[in-house]
């Protein structure tokens, strides 16, 4: 009985807060637009039979219709798996630092990573607009440095939304790598320098492959949340940058076409369920390595 | 047929493999090798021995390649190693945690080292399938390291390090993490492999029997200096120092001060109120200097009554009494306070013991039985 109430509660929390709303959007994606409040029909209040009756598959067919919804997809499956990869370049280099720092600075290091999220999120961003506009100060300083002799456009382009996906959530894929080299055992290293590997081989052939379960967690907790991006790209992005949760918003907001909406979600939740299954087998293989 | 006893080091026109010519190493201000010159030759199985933050482990990793001296030169084959990079030493290293690579299997963490070599493969599986053989590990070359036990893991790092057949082994702590079952039964394998290889080792212990039985040589070493380097028997039966005498087994100190006597021995006066101790001694020791004699416990005879021919006895009482199973080790207490330890083998059943404790007892030894040391 215990055992059952111990398990119930996370079942409880994800029968509330997941099951619950993806139904209902699901619901929603299965519904036609309509004129009044909520802005969809039918509605229970019609009745039981008229109800199931009404829903079909008619805004999945319109989002196969439309060039906008799967460039988007794809565009954004591209932007995600980009800045995924530089975050990556980035964040590798930064965790062995970290790793191969003396002891006792390794928790102030470790702090210096997770700092900025004790400021809001959407303040950061908007410090990235400061400075990459026109007249930020990334263009003052370099025009002041004589690298340029004119201002460089890059807020409202590509580049804008990928400096701020890496830069959001380069934690997230700095702190699983840390882990892994953290627990990587220094003897190893030099038992590989030992048996006449250089430096280089020895990283190569040792530290990467003892790090991979942290690169591949690091990577899916980019990966995943950069696919469904909405703020940065928003914020950041230009008219050119296509991505689907911009597309998204607009289609909730601006159209105010709630069924095609909830249609482009649950179609990038089908896509998201994918990295996120892949993600957990990884957590499962490496806790089993582990014990 | 004669046996050529292997004593290289005996031997002037031998060369030594591995000189270390007045090596000092500094980590700071710490000094972990002290201005240290030894010589290691060819195919010996040389231990360092000491405890721990003596300097041993710091000198098999200048070997390795991963510490370089601050001054002095260390030399193999003649050659100075101090610029040849760990990867281009001629020297393997078996980790005391072992360090196999978890991600590798057995095979390919024994291939490791060939295949940075780029042998031929049939080569590499050729020597592979060798050492798995010698190591007796053929049955689990398809597992991972976490999937074997300690001493099967423990050969493969053996294996492994042996495989690109270098001219020098060196083993740290290579049985740290054994029971001592198998630790015993390893240290033989170890020395059967050795022989078969040809290899020099070189094996840094904390442990002196580990020491004692896989050497040719041992260097007793404290403070990153080098004390005595000797065979296991001499190490033994001779110390040079009361630190070395203390250091390898149990033994007996009595100090005072020597008189010569005739020739080639010497009295030792202990205590005023008892006759003096003789002992026979190669060194020369002046009128009234102060000395130490070391005696092992089991070289120390116990009985009820005083023996007729002993010379040297001396009465007291028994204060403890160790039962190691097959040993026993007295503790006897003199009147001067000084406690001297008897050993006796248990040929005959506990019951039928002849002393307990408090049971007033003559010890005695003979003036050959200990050695007279001067510090």
């Amino acid at each position: 009985m215990q055992r059952f109430i111990l398990i119930a509660v996370p079942y409880a929390w994800l029968l509330a807060l997941f099951l619950i709303p993806f139904v209902i959007v699901f619901k929603i994606s299965l519904s036609d637009i309509a004129l009044s409040i909520p802005p969809y029909a039918p509605i229970l209040d019609d009745g039981i039979g008229p109800f199931f009756a009404a829903l079909d598959f008619e805004n999945f067919v319109f989002l196969t219709s439309d060039d906008l919804y799967w460039k988007a997809y794809v565009s954004s499956l591209r932007i995600a798996a980009i800045s995924t990869a530089i975050t990556l370049l980035v964040g590798y280099p930064i965790a062995y630092a970290m790793a191969r720092a003396p002891e006792e600075w390794r928790p102030t290091l470790m702090m210096l990573v997770i700092l900025p999220f004790w400021t809001s999120f959407l303040i950061r961003v908007y410090a990235w607009m400061g400075i990459l506009s026109q007249e930020g100060f990334l263009n003052q300083f370099l025009l002041w440095l004589g690298v340029i002799g004119e201002p460089l456009t890059i807020l409202n382009t590509t580049t804008a939304v990928y400096i701020g996906i890496v830069y959001t959530y380069l934690p997230f894929m700095i702190l699983p790598i840390f882990a892994a080299l953290d627990r990587l055992d220094g003897s190893l290293i030099e038992a590989a320098e030992d048996l006449g590997c250089s430096r280089l081989q020895a990283f190569w052939l040792v530290t990467i492959p003892l790090s991979k379960n942290g690169i591949v967690a690091g990577s899916f907790l980019v990966f995943i949340p950069a696919l469904g991006e909405f703020v940065i790209p928003s914020l950041l992005g230009g008219s050119g940058t296509l991505m689907i949760g911009k597309v998204l918003w607009e289609e909730f907001f601006n159209n105010r076409d709630w069924p095609v909406a909830s249609a482009v979600a649950v179609i990038l939740l089908l896509i998201l369920v994918i990295p996120i299954v892949l993600f957990q087998r990884n957590q499962q293989r490496q806790a089993e390595a582990e014990t | 047929m004669t046996q050529t006893v292997f004593a290289p080091w005996d031997d002037p026109n031998e060369k030594p493999l591995i000189r270390f010519r007045g090596v000092t190493k500094r980590f700071g201000e710490f000094t972990a090798i002290d201005d240290l010159t030894l010589d290691i030759f060819e195919r010996e199985f040389f231990a360092l021995l000491g405890p721990s933050g003596c300097g041993k482990t710091t000198m098999m990793r200048m070997l390795a390649g991963f510490e370089t001296p601050t001054s002095g030169t260390i030399e193999l084959s003649g050659q100075d190693i101090a610029a040849v990079p760990p990867n281009k030493r001629a020297v393997n290293m078996m980790f005391q945690s072992y360090a196999l690579f978890p991600h590798l299997s057995v095979y390919e963490n024994i291939a490791f080292g060939l295949r940075r070599d780029k042998l031929p493969k049939a080569e590499i599986d050729a020597r592979v399938l060798e050492m798995l053989k010698l190591t007796r590990l053929e049955k689990f070359a398809r597992r991972k390291p976490h999937q074997i036990s300690g001493g099967q893991r423990q050969r493969v790092a053996l294996a492994r390090s042996l495989a690109k057949a270098p001219k020098l082994l060196l083993l740290d702590e290579p049985l740290g993490a054994l029971d001592a079952k198998l630790r015993q039964a390893t240290q033989f394998e170890l020395m059967d492999i050795q022989e078969k290889t040809g290899t020099t080792f070189v094996i840094v212990t904390h442990d002196q029997e580990e020491a004692m039985t896989v050497a040719s040589r041992v260097a007793v070493m404290d403070e990153g200096r080098v004390m005595q380097v000797a065979t296991p028997e001499k190490i033994y039966e001779a110390p040079n120092s009361v630190y070395v005498a203390d250091f390898i087994g149990d033994v007996n100190i009595i100090s005072g001060k020597a008189r010569p006597a005739e020739t080639g021995t010497f009295q030792l006066h202990w205590a005023d109120a008892h006759a003096p101790f003789v002992a026979a001694s190669d060194h020369a020791f002046s009128d009234g200097q102060a000395c130490h004699l070391a005696i092992r416990p089991e070289k120390v005879a116990i009985s009820s009554e005083r023996p007729a021919e002993a010379e040297n006895a001396v009465q007291g009482k028994v204060l403890d009494i160790a039962y190691l199973g097959n040993l026993s080790t007295y503790h006897v207490e003199l009147s001067t306070g000084l406690i001297l330890k008897a050993q006796t083998a248990n040929t005959r059943r506990i019951s039928r013991r002849s002393f307990t404790w408090e049971d007033p007892v003559w010890v005695s030894w003979t003036a050959t039985a200990g050695v007279l040391l001067g510090q």
